[in-house]
Order: C-alpha cells, then structure tokens, then sequence
C-alpha cells in the first residue's frame, strides 16, 4: 500500500507521459541551440530526420514558406563568415521568414558592453531566431541570457559549432547509411577548431569511434575521452577508417607559430591520394571549408567525386539549418 | 574602557579557545582572564558563543585608488574590510599612477588613518610603474613606508631584472614579493590549461607556468641572498618547491587566497566571469594541495587578494573580461569554512589571518597579549550568512562565492579600541 501511494505521489510530478513527455523534453532542452552538448541521441536523430525530409522538399524544387512566416531571423556575425551566413539566410528564407544579416566588425567591438547593447536592441526589435557567430567562446551563451529570441550559435570561438557537426553527421549517414559504429579521422589544427569540438561530442554521442590526428602543437590538452584517441601520424590514425575529416589550418597558425611552415605540414598532415590509401577503401573525405587546397587537403582528393562529400555538405547544410530553425521557432512558442 | 564577556578566545600561547573575559583600555588590550570583575564605566560586550580574534591582516589587497575609483575606493573597502572583521591591509602597488613614488607611498599611508578604521601598509612598485623594465627607488619608498617590493599582478619577467631587484631590495631587509607565473606560457590565457579548458574552447595557462616561475625565483634567491614572497600559490608542484626551499632554510615564503582552496576549475561552469582570475581556478588535486600546505605550515599566510571589478569589466565573453574577485568580506568565513570541515583547526586558521602575516609584516599586531593595540574581531563561528553578490559590504561585487553559504558571522571589528563595524 505504501509502495503504490509513493508511486501515485511520485506520478503526479510527470503528468505527461510517453509521447508527449519526450516531445516536452525535447522542446524544453531546445530553448537555444548553443552547443552539441546538451542533446542527446534522441534530440540528435529527430533532427536529423527531420533535415532529410527538408532535403526531399529543396529537391523537389517546392517550397515551404509558411512555417516561419511573420518570423524575424537576426543573423549576427561578429566574425566574417561566407557559406554559413549564407545557408542560414537561405534555410530562414525557404521557410519564408523574414532574415535580416548584420555584420558587426570585431575590431569595433573594443568593449564587451557593445554586444549586450545589441542584446538590448535586438530585444526592442522582437527578434524570434538569433544566429550568432563570434570570435570568443562562449559569446553566444552570454547572449542567450539577455535576449528573448533563440539564439543559435553559428560559432563561438574554439568552443563549438553545431549545425557543421549536424550537417556532418547527415552527410555521413546519407552515405554510410547509418550514424554509429564508424570510425572517423579528423585530422589537422584540432585546437584552434570548434567544428571538432562539436562533431567529437556528436559522433563519440551517437557510438562512433573518433579518431584526432595532428601534429601535438594542434592538439588541444586533454581533449582524449571515451571514445577519442590521439595520433599524430597519419598512416596510424587513418588506418581503417570510414570517414576523413580534413580541418581548415589557418594563415596565422603557420609560418612557425605552432607548425613550422605549410609545406611541412602538408607534407606530414595534408590529406593527399597516398594518405587516403591508409583509410578503408571506400572511406569518404570530408571538409567543412573553406579550403585550402595544398596545405591540409590535395585538390586531387578534394574534387574527387567518388570519395569527396564536400559539395553534398553544404548542401545538407541548408536543410540542417532548416530543421533547427523550424524546430526552435515551435519549441519558444 | 570596552570589557567583553563571555566569548572565546586563543591567546598567543593556547593551542584550544579560553573562555572568559578581555578588557580593552586606551585602545589597547588591558587584560584578560576568566574573570576580571568590571571596572567602572566600562561598556560591557557580551557574545555567549562568539570568538574574540585579533583583526585580521590581509597581505594582499588593491583597493582601487588612484586611478580606478570606478571599481572600488579605499572608502568603500574599509567598509568591506571592516565588515570582514579586516583591521590592516597590504596595498598592492599596481595602481594608476603606481605607487613608485615616495609621496604615493605616504598618500596612502595617510589615507588608511583617515579611514580610522584599517591601517593601509603600501608595497612599493619593484619596478617604475610596475612596468618589469628599471627598478624603483627602493630606500626612499621603504622610508615613506613602503613595506615590500612588487608588481602586484604582473610577474616581473626578466631574469636579469628579478636578480637585480632581489639583491638590491635585500640591502634595505626587504623582500620581493611576486606574482609567480610565467609570462610567456601564460599570455593570452584564460582558464587552468587541460581538458576542461579545451572543451569550452579557453585559451588555457599550464599549471606549469607558476611552478616555472618559482623554481627560477628560488635560484635566483639563493644567488642574490634576497628574500622572495611568492603571492597566491595555487599548485602542488609550486608548493613542493617552496616546501623544499624553506626545509634547506631558503628566505622564502608564500600567500595564497581563499578561491584557490575552497574552488576548483569547475566552478566557472557556463563560462561565469566572476570565476575568472589570476592565477586562474585549477584542479582538484592542486585544492588540495594547497589546503594541505595550509596545514603543514609551507603557506605563511592566507590573503584577500582582493580585485575589485566592476560589471563593465566582468559582462564580456570569458576570455575579454577582467581577472580578479572581491575578497575582504569573504576572507574569515571562507577560511573558516575549512576548519568546519576538519582541514584547519581555529588556532591554524586563525594564525594563518593574523599572528603569521602580521609577523610576516614586523607589526606588533596580530596577537592577543596584554598591551597590544585593540584591533579586534568578534565572530560567532556557527551562525551562517549567504554570500550575494550585489549585496556585499563595499563596491566592489565581483565574488567568486555567489551563493556559498558561510558559517561564521563578524558580530563587530574594533580599531584601536574603537568599534568600526557591528
């Protein structure tokens, strides 16, 4: 008798139940998108699914512009950005939304207060999606406790980068036909990388095996966890795998900061046809962009059509961001 | 003529808390006992359960003027240092102008007596404007009452340098006291390098950067004969260097502060700035460390190292926003936070807050003993208080210890006899 009373008292603190409960979870968890951490699989793969479904429907030449319509879509990019700006201009615009872009040049922003500032305006604005892009980590969180929209992080310093894992784990899973048990290298500056930090943190998620191959000035401290190893030789790291992730090694990281010059790195760590040879051969190459051919990545590996997804990225990009930004505009309201 | 009654205290020799009674006359301690009879008019105190304790003596406190009376003014922190039953206060040089000037120097003597509530002890900038490049005029800051050497929050760097300031400053009996962190390995950093530090995407400072520091400091004391302080210690591997110095009779001592024993990295958790500080939140194992060497004696004292910040220096993304926490109000509690849970008994962490740094300092301060002045802090070691930042004593707000919970209540602070808070 007592066990049952504790477990009716017990029930009236989860009045939802099945369905309804997990769809509460989800939409809750999902008041902003500022990291991969913080999902779970399941949030991970209706996600996905639903970014498939985006896909079909931007195939199919038809639209679906009455979702997000009488929504405001603030893109922020404190930090130059092309092709992600881009494809959320254009995810927000297939869901007819009405997007607007400000570029904020960092070297402005000398005092933090001009980004609260424009907290304060964007909520006098009643912006309902804020997608955010700054240079320091954790930017967007800041931002996200001062305004009212949902804010997205399009990318926060070395911290994280979302959508790019989402997209990413799209990608792999419209190729490999599925999202778990692979082995995937993702090579070069992981230090300086949040596309790393968060496709670690979804593919380690979602059971895959991931691999981090670099030179040790570009591999960040303690990054190793349950599921990661370290490699700082390719032919170690590659071995095997089903999937090769080439990151972008910026200008200023060369000429002997952290790795002595760009031709001793591509010669040790660019993904040329030889190094791919170490992967499985039907492995996959992968780049978040933009390139630089003949420093991380061989221009002949890169425009290979039967091993590169590079092009199908951006293009699952548009729906990813779709689909999170459909998802958010329900769950805020 | 104030006679306290009923409370608790450790005179210079107990090693256990006395019950009884204190007399204060002229500003002074009279007597003590466990019972004195009341002389006439004499304002009679009684604290059943309170802790009668020697103001504490803080080794390491900016206090924002000159320069930066947006972020706390030496007003306002007597308010603070009162409320933290703080009665003296090491005032670090780093000010704006510096305090590398004798009449800077005697400025702020001056303006600790105005107070009427804490006595303000200026460092003298080791180096012209704490700038790390030509030595300050050490003889004549000492004379306008520079008590020791530094740059206050930047490591003097240069080997050469810290050599020659070292063996000047020791011509004079007085020590260097520095910032120990490599500044090389450290710059650009904002948080303990290491796996937390990567994940959240921090530029991080390795742990190694302090022990660095020190192991340099510690030959170049041996070369010189100077006498170096290493302030805020917060690592295992710096403390077992200093351990080792001391037991081959080194001239070294060490301070560290509160966050570095009650906190760990963790503490910044969603990128909270008031966490942020120099030298920043380290691990676990590196808490410990230090809480044992609070215990074993190789810490000579523990210090505020209070950074007033103000919100414009703290609202900014991890990395851009201003080092530093506000400790004068949290010091006592903090610290006896640490005998509440077995680490420290009273005696030890009382000694660590007055008879150690006072001594450190040469003051006839810091005891209770028949004849010295009546710097007093009366605490009841078991009514708890919460921390909140917006409502501390003082300006500045930036505590690390938003939302802690405290046990140890400062009931009253006396100055030279004269009660300046409660």
């Amino acid at each position: 008798m007592a066990l049952k009373n504790a477990m009716i008292a017990n029930s009236s603190h989860f009045p939802y139940t099945g369905w309804l409960w997990s769809k509460r979870i989800l939409m809750t968890s999902f008041r902003h998108l500022l990291g991969i951490e913080g999902l779970n699989p399941v949030a991970v793969t209706s996600l996905l699914d639903l970014a498939e479904s985006y896909v079909l429907l931007n195939r199919s030449g038809k639209t679906q512009r009455d979702l997000l319509r009488g929504r405001t879509l603030i893109n922020l990019f404190f930090e130059d950005s092309t092709r992600t700006r881009t494809s959320f201009e254009l995810a927000g615009k297939r869901l007819g939304a009405d997007v607007i872009n400000m570029s904020v040049s960092t070297s402005s922003v000398t005092k933090g207060e001009t980004l609260l500032d424009t907290a304060a305006t964007l909520n006098a604005m009643n912006c309902d999606l804020l997608v955010v892009r700054h240079n320091r980590s954790g930017a967007p969180a800041l931002l996200a406790q001062k305004v009212d929209a949902a804010v997205i992080n399009a990318g926060d310093g070395t911290h994280e980068h979302p959508t790019q894992a989402l997209l990413d784990a799209l990608t792999i899973r419209r190729n490999k036909g599925r999202i778990s048990g692979l082995t995937i290298a993702i090579c070069g500056d992981i230090a300086h990388s949040r596309v790393a930090r968060s496709n670690i943190l979804l593919l380690t998620m979602m059971g895959n095996f991931v691999r981090l191959v670099g030179p040790p000035t570009l591999i960040p401290p303690g990054i190793d966890a349950a599921g990661v190893t370290v490699h700082t030789d390719m032919e170690e790291g590659l071995k095997g795998a089903d999937i090769v992730m080439a990151l972008r090694l910026q200008k200023e990281r060369m000429d002997g900061g952290l790795v002595p010059s760009a031709r001793e790195f591509f010669a040790y760590y660019g993904l040329d046809r030889r190094k791919l040879g170490f992967a499985k051969p039907d492995a996959l190459v992968m780049h978040p962009g933009p390139m630089n051919r003949g420093v991380e990545i061989d221009s002949d590996v890169a425009d290979d059509a039967a091993r590169s997804v590079i092009k199908e990225q951006v293009e699952m990009g548009v729906a990813v961001r779709m689909a999170v930004l459909d998802t958010l505009a329900r769950g805020y309201n | 003529m104030i006679l306290f009654r009923k409370i608790r205290f450790l005179d210079e020799t107990a090693q256990s808390l006395l019950e009884g009674e204190l007399l204060v006359r002229d500003g002074s301690i009279a007597d003590f006992g466990t019972s004195l009879g009341v002389p006439d008019g004499a304002e009679i105190i009684e604290a059943e359960g309170a802790v009668l304790c020697p103001g504490l003596v803080d080794l390491r406190a900016s206090l924002g003027e000159p320069g930066f009376e947006y972020r706390e003014t030496i007003a306002s922190a007597a308010l603070a240092a009162s409320a933290g039953g703080i009665t003296t206060i090491a005032v670090l040089p780093d000010s704006k102008p510096a305090l590398d000037d004798p009449a800077l120097v005697r400025q702020i003597v001056l303006r600790g007596v105005e107070t009427g509530s804490v006595t303000l002890l200026p460092y003298g900038a080791a180096t012209r404007g704490c700038r790390g490049a030509e030595l300050a005029e050490y003889g004549l800051l000492r004379d306008a009452g520079a008590i020791a050497f530094t740059d206050g929050t930047k490591n003097i760097a240069s080997s050469r340098l810290m050599r020659r300031a070292l063996a000047y400053a020791s011509g004079f009996g007085l020590r260097i006291v520095q910032h120990a962190e490599d500044v090389e390995l450290a710059n650009g950093g904002a948080a303990t390098e290491g796996a937390r530090a990567s994940w959240m995407g921090l530029p991080g400072i390795p742990a190694a950067a302090e022990a660095i520091a020190v192991a340099r400091d510690i030959r170049l004391a041996a070369l010189t004969g100077g006498a170096v302080h290493f302030a805020h210690i917060t690592t295992a591997e710096s403390l077992d260097l200093i351990r080792k110095a001391k037991d081959q009779g080194s001239k070294i001592t060490c301070d560290t502060a509160p966050p570095y024993f009650d906190l760990n990295e963790t503490a910044i958790g969603d990128y909270r700035t008031y966490l942020k500080l120099s030298p920043p939140l380290r691990g676990e194992e590196d808490r410990l460390a230090v809480l044992a060497a609070l215990a074993d004696g190789t810490i000579d004292a523990i210090a505020s190292d209070h950074q007033p910040r103000d919100a414009d220096d703290k609202r900014l993304p991890f990395a851009d926003a201003a080092p530093g926490g506000a400790g004068l109000a949290t010091l006592l509690g903090v610290t006896l936070a640490q005998v509440q849970s077995g680490h420290l008994s009273l005696a030890q962490a009382l000694a660590l807050l007055t008879s150690k740094p006072a001594a450190w300092l040469g003051l006839d301060a810091g005891k209770i003993a028949k004849g010295k002045p009546a710097d007093l802090c009366l605490f009841h070691p078991d009514r708890s208080w919460r921390v909140t930042a917006g409502q501390l004593p003082g300006k500045a707000q930036n505590t690390p210890f938003d939302g802690r919970a405290l046990e140890g209540v400062v009931l009253g602070t006396w100055k030279a006899g004269s009660r300046v808070f409660g």
